[in-house]
């Protein structure tokens, strides 16, 4: 669940926090992605203000901790819904129907790929090959994995996590 | 207390994972322990992947070899007390062959395996991961025992280069050289590094013996950095691969306690330590230059070469980067002789291949047959043959930097030369299976936008022009293309390929390339008569409801989210094409099949 920082601020807690993941790595630049990994399982997305925060604590231009940030598609500057959904679209369940999948629940949750809904419940990624291609297509929701899910799949494994 | 005398092997790779295997393991062991009379005398063991990931989970008895599939959590009472108790083969959970329709009760008989000559994969599905004693029991740790002490530095160089071992992950540089140009290279520090950022979608054998026999990939590093005279080593792995992480941080801890990794191996002056570094999503850290700068903390962004890793590498020190299916093959190597090793495969690629079977096959799953094996072989005997009875069109090898090959090449040996020969290439091993109902010109769209999304944007050939391929592709499946854009993708295409500064943008057009060779008239077809066959692209298509179905229950009508349905209760509807998006919404909701999709 990602945690909100409210009015561009990162309350006392959280910097302690930042601070304490950089010095676990010795505030070692060759580390980076390490300390934003470690971060963002901690705040579930890497806003602006974390960013600015990890900069200052191990003394790097906050441009170059942007530009790591942005170049690696595991991290993300928007926080992800309550139950993120990753539609496998490598090629194995591409050619299975992997974007009928990605039509399906943009339809149903009316968002689109990147997007959280307003509720904050989900949001929709797309995911190169989590290996289990002899499931394919392949969605995820969380940790939880469904194997051979048809469009038709798609309403009832939403309808699992809409009560919850 | 009574002695184990038998196993029942689960598979707990991440595609069984999937399917509830872990929750079968559980059940068989609390099964297990509520029967007094056979507790303490069978031992469930959780292996890596068997490699039948489309019959998964797989559950294999030990010692009489009995393979079933397709085990579900709820059979684990079945198995304990027909099985283990009455030892009664349950007939259900036996694989049927689907041409012959026998019932086949071992592995070893079975058209999946019969080919297959398992090597780096050779402890997969068959030892518990996480448990050293059963990696060492089989003949684990020997080959790096032997190095330190009775073997030079240069002999081991000298038997991996005799073997013919080329690089697995794509490369096919020979692996005993990429060791001595290290080794000589001048440096204090040297590094080994596994690169285990297995980017290719529909290619997951690193993961599965990461999984599977992490501690192989460690012996072999160990063996690795003996030989060149490095001390560290870094395992770079997807931060995708939960599991793999964890079998591989286990194995790291359990094989220094047992003093084969840390300070002074086994008592000896050699010592070698291993930490992991986490990739972040990005295909192009594939490419070990850019592996280096992702392991630095920076951007993945490849450099040019010379100087290769070899001279100057992590921190511009010596190092070497194998991937984790080339040093699964080394310790084998080592304990039985390069000449073993050399005797199987084709004249410049020799031993095995792991190859990922994916898409429109029966039998999706991981399978390692000898280099020269013919791709009818692979994707016939032991795929098993295009799923639903459809007819087989390609088949793409290499993943986003490999080819589309057409039935004529099916009789072609595989190897890393005859692969490039044909306008593939070996790549990391992934093959997928594409049948009738697919587009080729939409298969060389979904190749290019992959690119697009993984280019690094450091040179201008690969940021630009494959964008520009893209829009080119994009433009044909929209029904837009014109014949110049065929000649243009071709010309493009040569130019990103001889331009581009690393390997991701130097294959990167060869899907296109390919598909243009081989598929020249399915392009033609998309330009000129507007017409997608496969009934793939769907701007060519129409959605039309048949008179004579539809009941006009009106169920279309409500789903349509553009009201293009029209049409009384109970009297055939019809479909607005100006106001159609074809989503296809209308005909998932239809119950009659009255709403047809037509080219």
């Amino acid at each position: 669940m990602a945690i909100v920082c409210e009015k561009d601020q990162l309350q006392e807690q959280h910097l302690l926090k930042i601070k304490e993941i950089c010095n676990t790595f010795n505030k070692d630049h060759s580390e980076l992605i390490n300390i934003l990994h470690g971060c963002q399982g901690y705040f579930g997305y890497l806003p602006a203000e974390v960013q600015e925060a990890i900069a200052l604590e191990i003394d790097m231009p906050v441009s170059k901790v942007f530009g790591v940030v942005t170049f690696y598609s595991f991290f993300t500057m928007k926080p992800k819904g309550e139950f993120p959904i990753s539609v496998c679209t490598g090629t194995a369940c591409y050619v299975r129907g992997a974007d009928k999948l990605v039509d399906e629940f943009q339809r149903e949750l009316g968002i689109d790929v990147g997007q959280t809904t307003e509720d904050g419940k989900f949001s929709i990624s797309t995911l190169r090959c989590v290996g289990a291609c002899g499931l394919a297509p392949v969605v995820m929701v969380g940790d939880k994995t469904y194997g051979h899910v048809s469009p038709k799949m798609v309403k009832k494994i939403l309808k699992e996590y809409k009560t919850k | 207390m009574s002695k184990i005398n038998q196993h029942i092997l689960t598979c707990g790779g991440t595609g069984c994972r999937a399917s509830e295997s872990k929750e079968l393991a559980q059940n068989l062991r609390d099964e297990i322990a509520s029967n007094p009379a056979i507790e303490g005398s069978v031992k469930v063991v959780e292996c890596g992947c068997f490699g039948f990931c489309e019959k998964g989970p797989i559950v294999k008895m030990l010692p009489d070899n009995t393979f079933y599939t397709q085990v579900k959590p709820t059979n684990a009472k079945e198995i304990i007390e027909e099985h283990i108790v009455k030892g009664r083969k349950i007939e259900n959970l036996l694989y049927t062959d689907p041409v012959t329709k026998e019932v086949i009760d071992e592995s070893k008989n079975m058209g999946f395996y019969k080919k297959q000559h398992r090597i780096a994969l050779r402890n997969c599905g068959f030892v518990d991961p996480e448990n050293i004693g059963e990696y060492i029991a089989r003949e684990g740790y020997e080959a790096l025992g032997r190095a330190i002490f009775e073997q030079e530095p240069q002999v081991i160089i000298d038997t991996i280069k005799a073997s013919g071992l080329r690089g697995r992950g794509g490369g096919g540089f020979p692996t005993g050289l990429k060791w001595e140009f290290t080794k000589n290279a001048k440096g204090d520090q040297k590094y080994v590094v596994c690169n285990a950022d297995e980017g290719d979608p529909g290619a997951f054998m690193d993961r599965s013996i990461l999984e599977g026999d992490p501690h192989s990939i460690i012996e072999a590093m160990a063996i690795c950095a003996y030989a060149i005279g490095a001390n560290e080593g870094l395992v770079y792995i997807r931060a995708e691969y939960p599991l793999a992480i964890d079998r591989l941080k286990i194995a790291i801890k359990q094989a220094e306690e047992t003093g084969l990794l840390g300070d002074n191996i086994l008592g000896s002056d050699f010592s070698f330590k291993i930490t992991i570094k986490y990739g972040a999503g990005a295909f192009v850290c594939g490419e070990e230059t850019a592996l280096i700068q992702s392991m630095e903390g920076l951007r993945g962004e490849p450099n040019l070469k010379p100087p290769f890793p070899a001279e100057s590498g992590y921190f511009q020190k010596p190092t070497n980067v194998n991937n984790v299916e080339t040093l699964a093959n080394i310790p084998v190597i080592l304990n039985k002789g390069a000449d073993w090793y050399a005797s199987m495969g084709t004249e410049k690629s020799k031993g095995t291949k792991v190859f990922a079977l994916a898409g429109k096959i029966n039998n999706v799953g991981l399978i390692e047959v000898p280099m020269g094996t013919t791709l009818r072989e692979v994707i016939f005997d032991i795929g098993g043959g295009i799923k639903d009875g459809k007819k087989f069109k390609a088949v793409q090898t290499g993943g986003p930097s490999g080819g589309c090959l057409t039935e004529e090449h099916l009789d072609t040996p595989i190897d890393f030369d005859n692969l490039l020969a044909i306008g593939s290439m070996m790549g990391s091993g992934g093959m997928v299976v594409l049948d009738e109902d697919d587009c080729m010109v939409s298969m060389a769209q979904f190749y290019l936008e992959f690119t697009v999304e993984e280019s690094c944007g450091k040179c201008a050939p690969c940021r630009i022009g494959n964008k520009r391929l893209h829009e080119t592709l994009e433009k044909i499946t929209q029904g837009k293309g014109v014949m110049e854009d065929l000649h243009q993708l071709r010309n493009m295409s040569e130019v990103i390929k001889e331009t581009s500064l690393c390997g991701l943008g130097q294959t990167s057009p060869n899907p296109v390339l390919s598909t243009l060779d081989n598929f020249w008239d399915e392009y033609v077809e998309h330009v000129e008569d507007k017409k997608c066959v496969a009934g793939q692209c769907k701007s060519m298509l129409r959605y039309v409801i048949t008179e004579e179905d539809c009941v006009g229950c009106t169920a279309c009508v409500r789903v349509c989210p553009t009201n293009a349905i029209t049409g009384t209760k109970k009297k055939p509807h019809i479909i607005n094409q100006d106001l159609c998006i074809k989503c296809g919404a209308c005909m998932d909701k239809c119950s009659f099949d009255s709403i047809l999709l037509i080219a």
